[in-house]
């Protein structure tokens, strides 16, 4: 039996490019990332939200990918890991690089998106703000201690860019 | 103490050099073989390749080094470790190594499996023999040119100089090195000079990490690949009757919907798509075999630890009269839950099975048995099975079950189709291999201020604790000391979890010594140095662990910790453990908040031998304490009719930043061979916790999860 699929087009802002996508209106952005336009930095945890493993940009906002339906996501300014800087060159990529947090790294693309955005509203944080700004991000190999110092050393690259 | 070892090689066949057409030089060796009598290598050097080792150094005529890592990553960090050895005795500069993941070859590889903490103990000196050959041919080519002996040429980053102060590359030198025979005498480095090793070296793959590119099992795609989610009964013990697929077959992107087994797989597309449709299938499942529950595995527990049929696994002297003329007896029941292991990357693999040959990439810790197991699945020669690793979004055991890649190529052979299967987190959480829930009964015996017997006890879901454990402390300090164990059968899969039984174990043996030195009114740290200078005097080739190298990191930690000095409103518990290799003392620092204990900071002091990665061993060793206390405290996980308690992380507790202390980590200075890190610093932690925890509230946590044992203690005290 033949299926006739007539899928809706949907026109994205990604990263500063633009997009055309066909997808259900219900799908996650996530998948639509991932699945369509290779954009696999931005991962898949849990599915409801929970784990901050989706983490992205949406007008500047750290937002979970797998709860936006690309229907909402027309009118959006997207920026995933990918996006964040041409090559790794964001203060908080470098602080990453530099306390070397990453152990198995599979969610360190949604802490890095979620510490990004964060700084943004909060440039000089207090390491209380750092932990509560951060418990939406699980990591099971638990590299807490490095994120959270790693999160510190980028708000301070931030503020005196000459001494990094 | 000395210093650099000459080895002379007698198995020279482990290791085989060729010349690139190219340009450079490619030497093979088979990492684990060069460990065994029975190596079996091909003569011919002209068939070097993949088929016959399992790792291999590339030198390129710039002298850059590419060094495939034959070991899969999980996030313990050996594929930044274990190049980092054979840097080491290559003598280049680390800035001039490539690290790549080593492919699987199924005939050649015996020690593939990330697990144990066993990768940098084994590998330690045959990769440090690897490298230190190739320097030797290099150095010896650079020497024929020059016409000097090798001995009065030295080698620093690559490059090599004569007594003269002539100067030659590794590049300059390595097409005549490629033609030279094997050196039969090599020098390994005195530790003392070492300039990688012991060093901090960064995760190999953080610039990829840090960017987003595609490096996990998730992210690998290949030309018209589909993607399957597949539907497993709702609880063990049931199995499939009917379905209809008709509201499945009608979600855009659904391209088949296959019945294989007791399972339903959709293929579709897009992941959603697939996902989308199998919420859409509607099943009837019947029972066929017994509904298990938490309460049910609970009472027959105790009821076999309460029995006669335990097995004895280790009897030293006579407990039963130890007990019988005591002053006084202790006993205590600690319980642990089944546990699932969360990976953040949820299980997946890539199939696709063809005429010629059966494609498999993917995450998995035990690449060699998958592929063999997938091979006997579909009927197929173990050689047509091409398994490719990917980095793996964590492991902590489940990785080594290859029922996902079985599920993959399954559904690649019945379509005809490459197929990407995709766990959802509750397909994670429900299809799992779990930790077994365990209870450990623990007795033991005072007379005249002393303790004179210990006896242990297991009761254990469908498993029991390997061999090694019961010559574990305290064996060997106590005269009369028993361990036994038993368990009951399980429909419910279980498994491998990070540090298997000493996870819970630890917890259980390392709480009721605080009770113990309680009762003795006995310091603990004072209680403890007693019993292994005991050990110290009774030497006993059964007993692996040194109680020398107990004492030094319980020392240590005591110090560090400033153990019995804690500041008002601090309360602290302390542990020491052995297990995988390495010795581990802990010391929990909590505070009460509101009436609910907080942790707030970790001392630990552990023996490794030499540390070869500090930054990854402290990524190690900060990580299996955080995840220690998570499971410790929340990871609440029971089962009602087959089905879990909970399938995703609104309901299951991970621990998460607001929740963790800060660790502060010291290592013994020594100069033994390296040990394992990717398990022991988990196992000592929940005593430790518990320990504080009883300090500051009174109450002898027994059963895990603790935060729930607080609650329920608490809404007791309430009536």
């Amino acid at each position: 039996m033949l299926k006739i699929e007539v899928m809706p087009t949907y026109n994205l802002k990604i990263n500063g490019k633009s997009h055309t996508v066909n997808a259900d209106e219900d799908t996650p952005l996530l998948w639509v990332l991932r699945d369509q336009l290779d954009l696999v930095g931005t991962k898949f945890g849990c599915g409801i939200g929970q784990c901050g493993a989706c983490t992205i940009h949406v007008d500047g906002h750290a937002t979970r990918s797998c709860l936006t339906q690309i229907s909402e996501a027309e009118t959006m300014e997207i920026t995933t890991i990918e996006g964040l800087s041409k090559t790794g060159e964001h203060p908080v990529q470098q602080a990453w690089k530099t306390i070397d947090v990453p152990q198995c790294g599979y969610c360190q693309s949604g802490q890095i998106m979620t510490a990004a955005a964060f700084l943004k509203s909060n440039t000089n944080p207090s390491n209380e703000a750092i932990r509560t700004a951060m418990n939406g991000n699980i990591c099971r190999c638990a590299s807490y201690n490095s994120i959270e110092d790693a999160v510190k050393l980028a708000s301070e690259q931030i503020n005196n860019p000459q001494k990094a | 103490m000395s210093s650099s070892k000459q080895i002379t090689f007698n198995r020279r066949s482990f290791l085989k050099t060729s010349a690139l057409a190219g340009g450079g030089m490619l030497i093979g060796f088979n990492l684990f073989n060069a460990c065994s009598n029975n190596a079996k290598l091909p003569v011919d050097i002209s068939k070097l390749n993949y088929n016959d080792f399992n790792a291999f150094i590339k030198i390129s005529d710039e002298g850059k080094v590419t060094i495939f890592s034959p070991n899969p990553e999980i996030g313990q960090g050996v594929k930044t470790a274990m190049p980092m050895l054979i840097a080491e005795e290559l003598d280049v500069a680390w800035e001039d190594v490539y690290v790549q993941q080593g492919k699987l070859d199924t005939k050649n590889y015996t020690r593939q499996v990330a697990g144990g903490s066993q990768s940098i103990r084994r590998s330690w000196q045959p990769l440090r023999e690897v490298g230190a050959t190739a320097r030797q041919m290099l150095v010896n080519a650079a020497a024929a040119q020059w016409g000097v002996d090798a001995s009065t040429c030295k080698v620093d980053k690559g490059i090599i100089t004569n007594a003269k102060g002539e100067q030659l590359t590794y590049g300059n030198v390595v097409k005549a090195a490629a033609l030279l025979d094997i050196p039969e005498t090599i020098q390994l480095k005195d530790p003392k000079n070492f300039s990688i090793v012991g060093k901090g070296k960064g995760n190999v793959d953080i610039d990829k990490i840090i960017t987003g590119q595609p490096l996990f099992g998730l992210d690998y795609k290949a030309e018209g690949m589909q993607y399957a989610s597949v539907l497993r009964p709702p609880a063990f013990g049931k199995t499939l009757e009917t379905f209809d697929a008709t509201a499945t077959k009608a979600v855009a992107g659904v391209t088949d919907v296959i019945k294989f087994g007791d399972k339903i797989g959709v293929i579709a597309t897009n992941t959603w798509a697939a996902m989308k449709g199998k919420k859409a299938l509607v099943a009837q499942w019947k029972q066929t075999k017994p509904a298990e529950s938490t309460a049910d595995h609970d009472k027959k527990l105790v009821a076999l630890l309460n029995s006669d049929d335990l097995k004895i696994r280790r009897k030293d002297g006579n407990v039963k009269q130890a007990f019988a003329t005591a002053d006084k007896i202790i006993e205590r029941t600690y319980e642990a839950p089944f546990l699932p292991h969360n990976c953040m990357e949820p299980m997946n693999f890539f199939a696709n099975v063809t005429p010629e040959k059966i494609y498999l990439v993917g995450p998995i810790q035990t690449p060699e048995g998958t592929a063999r197991g997938v091979a006997k699945k579909l009927n197929r020669d173990e050689s047509e099975v091409d398994l490719q690793m990917t980095r793996m979004g964590g492991g902590f055991g489940r990785r080594l079950r290859g029922d996902f890649v079985l599920e993959a190529a399954e559904l690649s052979h019945r379509t005809k189709k490459p197929i990407k299967l995709v766990y959802s987190r509750e397909d994670d959480m429900t299809a799992g291999v779990y930790r077994p829930s365990s209870k450990y009964k623990l007795t033991a015996s005072i007379k005249d201020g002393a303790l004179t017997g210990y006896r242990l006890q297991e009761a254990c879901v469908n498993a029991n604790m390997y061999g090694l454990i019961p010559n574990f402390f305290p064996a060997g300090a106590l005269e009369h000391y028993q361990v036994e164990s038993g368990q009951i059968k399980s429909n419910i899969s279980t498994g491998a979890w990070r540090a298997p039984y000493t996870n819970f174990l630890a917890s259980a043996e390392q709480s009721f010594f605080d009770e113990l030195a309680e009762a003795l009114g006995t310091d603990r740290v004072a209680l403890h140095m007693q019993l292994l200078d005991k050990v110290k005097q009774n030497p006993n080739p059964k007993i692996k662990y040194s109680p020398e190298r107990l004492q030094g990191v319980l020392q240590s930690v005591a110090k560090v910790s400033n153990w019995g000095n804690a500041p008002e409103g601090v309360y602290q518990g302390l542990s020491v453990y052995y297990c995988h290799n390495t010795h581990v003392a802990e010391v929990a620092d909590i505070i009460m908040d509101n009436g609910t204990p907080v942790v707030k900071k970790v001392s630990c002091v552990v023996d490794c031998g030499i540390v070869v990665n500090p930054l990854g061993a402290m990524n190690q060793i900060k990580g299996g304490i955080l995840d220690g206390i998570g499971h410790t405290m929340y990871a609440d996980f029971s089962f009602k009719d087959g089905t879990p308690s909970s399938k995703n992380f609104d309901t299951y507790k991970l621990i998460r930043m607001a929740q963790t202390p800060r660790i502060d980590v010291h290592f013994i200075e020594s100069q033994e061979d390296p040990t394992g890190l990717g398990e022991p610093t988990l196992p000592p932690i929940g005593a430790a916790v518990a320990n504080a925890i009883y300090k500051a509230t009174g109450q002898r946590l027994t059963k895990q999860p603790y935060e729930k044992a607080l609650l329920e203690n608490k809404a007791k005290v309430l009536g």
